[in-house]
């Protein structure tokens, strides 16, 4: 009796490692398959080049659209993590391996507080290397943070 | 000493790129010899990568069918003319994707640009070769008042409106004003005459004329929009290659049109200008086109940053439907002149095949040209042509002539 109840135990065991190993397939193909989430934010992160502030960019259209006009919010902080308001922007831009610039003027369009920046106009116009900087002029000092992107 | 520190890039969820893996080892098929650059490429340029077209917000009636309608009775209406001998069908001809085969376009007179296919227009920020109107509704009303083309003027089109298609106009725009009392012929666009005769109006009856006109660009424009570009082979052969499948029937790729493809979108650099599933990139280049001896100087873009901004029909002007902050096009444009000399809107390369002869006066009569161009890569007359020689072999220049018969769209 023991010994059936046992190997009925051990029966069960191995169906449930079964079910386990199944379904920790179908887990790993739903996984494998699933699209990305839609809603991650891209964020870029760098220093400017004089090290007076901390720059940042995030998009909510991912990835970043070819041919279309889209949006970004910069963050800008001083390195210890500080928001700088107030600054004067500016943004430029190009491809340096074809030696053109932006197709657009985007402009800094809104001071949303906490540091963060409404920029309007961006556009890319074809894939592939991209830079993107960013003057800014505030209590700091002036200074230019580099982006570099691959599209 | 500069920082460049490299972005924090979006982290690829190891799952993409094992599912790509994954997809490989599932199948060893036609597609197999595509890199994954290569098939990236080749998605973006599929039809399936177009979006949804967007609704043009300084046109009330974009995406409105019946103001569509309308826009085709009027799209086709000779009497929409000075002389009743012109309509937009003239030169844009339905059977022909909407373009006329000539070197330069002709009305009541020859001018100085090529007719423009329509297939997918509505996609575009910016109209003409040198984009010098920023929506469809604005375009429509330069070949209406242009001499050598409609040769009429917008007082005459507002009274003709009113008389021949009253009832459907005001049905979909609200009652019209009273026109019976203005001068037959007025603008300030037309010849002497006609613009002393625009003069004399007062303010409110040129406002409300400009009304009627722009109403007029507003349903051509409704119409403009359901003009979509046709799937061609190349799509059919892009799916498969994107679903990893073998291409089937018509979609089978020849080797001579594989190289093609693979040239167009890698060493020949084609994908710089003609990227996207409708092959431009909305921008304008100066791609050292020679001009066409005999016809007036021509500097493309350089000559018309101006005209768009100024244009009272344009986005922010006074007939637009759009919030100012809607107006993305015209407040962000890149304004310096010396970026634009000769610089044309990269046309589509859908149908190209099919519709010679090519470039904005009709420079070039056959494909073997343009590749020639862009072998030989001549120097602008003016500005600085952006494009750099690429040397090909007589396999690849018949190669990428047979890539572009591939996005031939069904007749
Ligand atoms: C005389 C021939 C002719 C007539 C008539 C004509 N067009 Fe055109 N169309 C052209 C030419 C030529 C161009 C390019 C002109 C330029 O760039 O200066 C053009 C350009 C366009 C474009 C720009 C397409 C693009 O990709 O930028 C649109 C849209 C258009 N026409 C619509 C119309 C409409 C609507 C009408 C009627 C109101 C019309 N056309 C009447 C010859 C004509
Ligand atoms: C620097 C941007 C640029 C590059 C690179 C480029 N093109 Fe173009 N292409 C244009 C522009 C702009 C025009 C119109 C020029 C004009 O009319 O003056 C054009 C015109 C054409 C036309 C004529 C289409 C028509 O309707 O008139 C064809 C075909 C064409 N290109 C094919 C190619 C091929 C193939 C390649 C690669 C070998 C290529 N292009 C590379 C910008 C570019």
């Amino acid at each position: 009796m023991t010994t059936q109840k046992r190997s009925g135990g051990k029966g069960l065991v191995l169906a449930v490692i079964g079910l386990l190993v199944a379904a920790l397939a179908v887990y790993a193909g739903y996984r494998l398959f699933a699209p990305p989430p839609a809603t991650v934010d891209m964020t870029y992160n760098t220093v400017s080049s004089d090290g007076l502030y901390q720059v940042m960019f995030e998009t909510d259209t991912l990835p970043i659209p070819l041919n279309e006009t889209h949006s970004w919010v910069l963050i800008v902080t001083t390195p210890e993590g500080e928001p700088v308001n107030d600054a004067e922007i500016g943004i430029d831009g190009g491809m340096p391996a074809h030696g053109h610039g932006l197709p657009t003027e985007p402009k800094v369009t809104e001071g949303l507080g906490e540091g963060r920046y409404q920029v309007e106009g961006m556009r890319f116009n074809m894939g592939g290397h991209w830079e993107i900087r960013v003057g800014i002029n505030a209590a700091q000092g002036t200074d230019e943070a580099t982006f570099n992107l691959d599209l | 000493m500069r920082a460049l520190l490299r972005g924090l890039r979006f982290r690829r969820p190891i799952r993409s790129s094992l599912a790509v893996a994954f997809l490989a080892v599932l199948c060893a098929c036609g597609s197999e010899d595509f890199s994954e650059a290569e098939k990236k490429a080749i998605g973006s340029l599929s039809l399936d990568a177009l979006s949804d077209l967007p609704l043009d917000e300084g046109n009330r009636y974009s995406g409105n069918r019946a103001a569509a309608a309308f826009g085709a009775v009027l799209f086709n209406d000779e009497g929409l003319s000075g002389a009743g001998t012109v309509s937009c069908a003239t030169c844009h001809k339905a059977e022909r994707q909407f373009q006329d085969d000539l070197p330069r376009g002709v009305g009541v007179a020859e001018t100085d640009r090529r007719t423009m296919p329509l297939a997918g227009v509505a996609f575009s920020p910016w109209q003409f070769w040198d984009g010098r109107r920023d929506s469809l509704w604005a375009q429509a009303l330069v070949p209406l008042e242009d001499a050598r083309e409609h040769a009429g003027n917008r007082t005459a089109y507002a009274r003709y409106v009113k008389a021949r298609h009253g009832e459907a106009y005001e049905a979909l725009f609200g009652p019209l004003p009273a026109l019976d009392h203005l001068p037959s012929n007025a603008s300030p666009r037309g010849d002497a005459a006609e613009r002393a005769a625009w003069e004399r109006m007062t303010l409110r009856e040129r406002d409300a004329v400009n009304r009627v006109f722009a109403n007029i660009g507003k349903a051509l424009a409704a119409f403009e929009e359901t003009l979509t570009p046709r799937e061609a082979r190349f799509d059919r052969f892009a799916k498969a290659v994107m679903e990893g499948r073998e291409p089937e029937e018509d979609a089978v790729f020849s080797a001579l049109e594989r190289e093609g493809l693979r040239l167009f979108i890698g060493k020949a650099n084609c994908l710089e200008c003609h990227n996207g599933p409708r092959f431009t990139d909305d921008h304008f280049h100066n791609t050292g086109v020679p001009p066409v001896p005999g016809l007036a100087e021509d500097r493309g873009r350089a000559a018309v940053l101006d005209e768009v901004q100024d244009d009272p029909f344009n986005c922010l002007g006074p007939y637009g439907d759009a919030a100012p902050d809607a107006c993305s096009a015209l407040r962000f444009m890149q304004k310096d002149a010396a970026l634009f000399e000769r610089a044309y809107k990269t046309p589509s390369l859908r149908g190209v095949a099919n519709r010679p002869p090519y470039m904005h006066a009709g420079q070039f009569d056959r494909l073997e040209v343009v590749i020639d161009h862009y072998s030989n890569a001549p120097a602008a007359v003016s500005g600085t042509s952006e494009i750099r020689g690429v040397v090909f072999t007589e396999r690849g220049r018949k190669a990428l002539i047979a890539f572009l018969k591939t996005l031939d769209g069904e007749p």
